[in-house]
């Protein structure tokens, strides 16, 4: 097991160099001149030639990425172009403000994905079971963007219950977390049930009532834990999209976290401080998915025994 | 030596015989399930009105008057007799905007699905029939675009790019290419190993023949279902990129533009916002419920 999770932590590093090497060959095929954005439309030419040499803008490609790679190592993500600030702080300080939605989104969506997915699964072909899966079906297809503007239609124009924007207190995480979490409650519901549906047609499920053991019973007891496995990756492969995707609902609510920080920095054509975070992002979702990796060995004993 | 010639000329004879009746009987009796169906034939149904909206965009509302053209005495206008749905914040009827944005979403949807295919595939295809090194180096590379999300992938091609439709449909290609090729290399490996392609190989078939005749029609169930899937996708990424300002540039319709344009009007003009998004909900429920039904009937025994 502890080779196993080395093995993966040493495939995480060929993964973050490559996304850094794209998105930053991307970055720098950008049209505009950073220097100038810097010092403006009217600088005279010599003092942008001057900071292009400065800023190391003239060397070749492969020594910029070099140095950028060395830099990200040591925690250095470059200064902003348009505020000056430092990038990896500014992220840092950002962080935990989309750590929190994503969380309260997963939560939200666990504890309706699971119970209703049970209950779809018990009573199939219900009116229960029809109705959720309605509802798990208008949920993977409504734009979360979208939702969270009609929220904001309904609770903070018409009703004025919550703000319609901006982190001042607990009643401003609401709306969002609701937007994030409701596709990922519909993904979990459907995974629960269809899950849930194939462990209840095993051997040992109808052992189990034959021997006269409560339904309630079989269902929460033996047949939930087998039937959670499959369910527990998606719970984690939806908080590691959350925390990378909450880029739509963050713009949406003026959320100040990382996702906001990477759409204006875009507008502004910002680029260290564009670069810097969707490495950032895309590391974190990386680490999650390689946690969920690991958490499916220690949930399944079966997949365990196969890295021993 | 005559012997196996025999052998292989009965084979193929009979196999000739037995496909040429069984290839339409087979997509037939997939129609047939996928008809009986009732929330596939749904989905198909408001798929089809959506299509025909988008070809007949013109007849319905014409472009540089209706649609583009400004009506600043007419601004933000609830629904009515004249405006169906009302109009947004330069006077334009929003029905015929939506109706014209159908175009855009399909078009982007349909070929950027159509470029991810054709390269995801192909990757994927080369990857699982030879196996080994390539395969390794390939899908290291697939791993790598999979490490970012893929509405991350498309906003920095996009940014860097620039924003319009052709970078648009590029970008969303290209993030969802590592998700064909995975799905066509799963595919290749459980048909490469089996007999009739060591058949086709006895005979003396190309790799290239194998491939293109053999192999990828039967690896075609699970590219059809993830290509509808992946529409939906693509037509909710637009929206979603547009919504940023990313995507399609005002003033051409586009329905994620479009919710963007009436954000700042929620207060005053709650049509603005509502049927863009609502027709975008539609049109993804349409080919959620269309995929889900192509997978049973393209699979019977996936179902429960």
């Amino acid at each position: 097991m502890h080779r196993f999770i080395v093995k993966r932590l040493l495939l995480l590093i060929p993964v973050l160099l490559g996304v850094s090497l794209l998105v930053f060959a991307i970055m720098s095929f950008t049209p505009g001149d950073p220097a100038q954005l810097i010092l403006g439309e009217n600088a005279p030419l010599e003092a942008v030639a001057e900071l292009r040499e400065e800023m190391g803008l003239n060397d070749p490609f492969v020594l910029r990425y070099a140095r950028f790679v060395g830099n990200a190592m040591m925690g250095d993500l470059g200064q902003s172009y348009t505020s000056g600030r430092d990038v990896f702080d500014e992220i840092f300080s950002r962080f935990p403000n989309t750590l929190i939605l994503a969380a309260l989104g997963v939560i939200i969506a666990v504890l309706i994905g699971i119970p209703v997915g049970i209950i779809s699964a018990t009573r199939q072909y219900s009116m229960i079971d029809s109705g959720s899966m309605i509802f798990a079906l208008l949920g993977v297809s409504m734009p979360n963007f979208w939702l969270g503007l009609m929220m904001i239609l309904l609770f903070s124009v018409n009703l004025g219950w919550v703000p319609s924007g901006g982190y001042s207190d607990w009643s401003s995480l609401i709306m969002p977390a609701i937007t994030l979490g409701t596709g990922s409650a519909a993904i979990i519901t459907r995974m629960t049930r269809s899950s849930m549906l194939e462990v209840i047609r095993q051997d040992y499920i109808r052992t189990a009532r034959a021997k006269g053991v409560a339904e309630n019973v079989v269902i929460n007891q033996h047949a939930l834990k087998n039937a959670l496995i499959p369910v527990i990756t998606v719970i984690g492969l939806q908080f590691g999209y959350l925390l990378g995707g909450a880029v739509l609902t963050e713009t949406v609510f003026s959320w100040p976290g990382v996702g906001r920080m990477m759409v204006d920095a875009i507008r502004q054509k910002d680029a260290p401080t564009v670069l810097g975070t969707v490495v950032f992002l895309a590391t974190t979702f990386s680490l999650v998915n390689l946690f969920v990796d690991l958490l499916y060995g220690f949930v399944d004993p079966r997949i365990k025994s196969q890295y021993a | 030596m005559s012997q196996e010639m025999t052998l292989a000329l009965n084979e193929t004879s009979a196999e000739a015989t037995r496909a040429a009746p069984k290839k339409r009987s087979q997509w037939l009796e997939v129609w047939h399930r996928l008809k009986r169906n009732k929330m596939a034939m749904a989905g198909l149904v408001i798929l089809s009105l959506v299509v025909l909206a988008a070809v007949f965009a013109d007849l319905i509302a014409d472009y540089e008057t209706v649609v583009i053209a400004q009506n600043l005495s007419d601004r933000l206008q609830g629904p009515s007799a004249q405006y169906w749905l009302g109009t947004d914040e330069f006077g334009r009827d929003i029905f015929a905007r939506i109706i014209h944005g159908a175009r855009v979403s399909l078009m982007v949807g349909v070929l950027s699905v159509a470029i991810a295919i054709a390269l995801g595939g192909s990757l994927g295809a080369v990857a699982g029939y030879y196996g080994g090194k390539l395969d390794n180096y390939i899908m290291r590379v697939m791993d790598i675009f999979l490490a970012v999300p893929s509405i991350l992938l498309a906003i920095a091609i996009v940014s860097a790019l620039g924003a319009s439709l052709m970078n648009l449909m590029f970008a969303i290609a290209i993030s969802s290419v590592p998700t064909y090729a995975r799905v066509v290399r799963a595919s290749v490996l459980t048909v490469r190993d089996q007999e009739f392609i060591e058949a086709a190989r006895a005979i003396g078939g190309s790799d290239a023949r194998i491939i293109f005749r053999h192999i990828i029609p039967n690896c075609l169930s699970p590219v059809i279902v993830q290509g509808a899937l992946g529409v939906a996708g693509a037509i909710l990424s637009t929206a979603g990129l547009s919504f940023i300002g990313l995507g399609i540039q005002p003033p051409e319709p586009e329905w994620g533009a479009m919710l963007s344009g009436g954000r700042q009007y929620l207060r005053h003009a709650w049509h603005v916002t509502t049927f863009p998004g609502l027709t975008i909900m539609i049109t993804i429920l349409a080919l959620n419920l269309l995929g889900d039904g192509l997978r049973d009937a393209l699979d019977p025994r996936l179902k429960h």
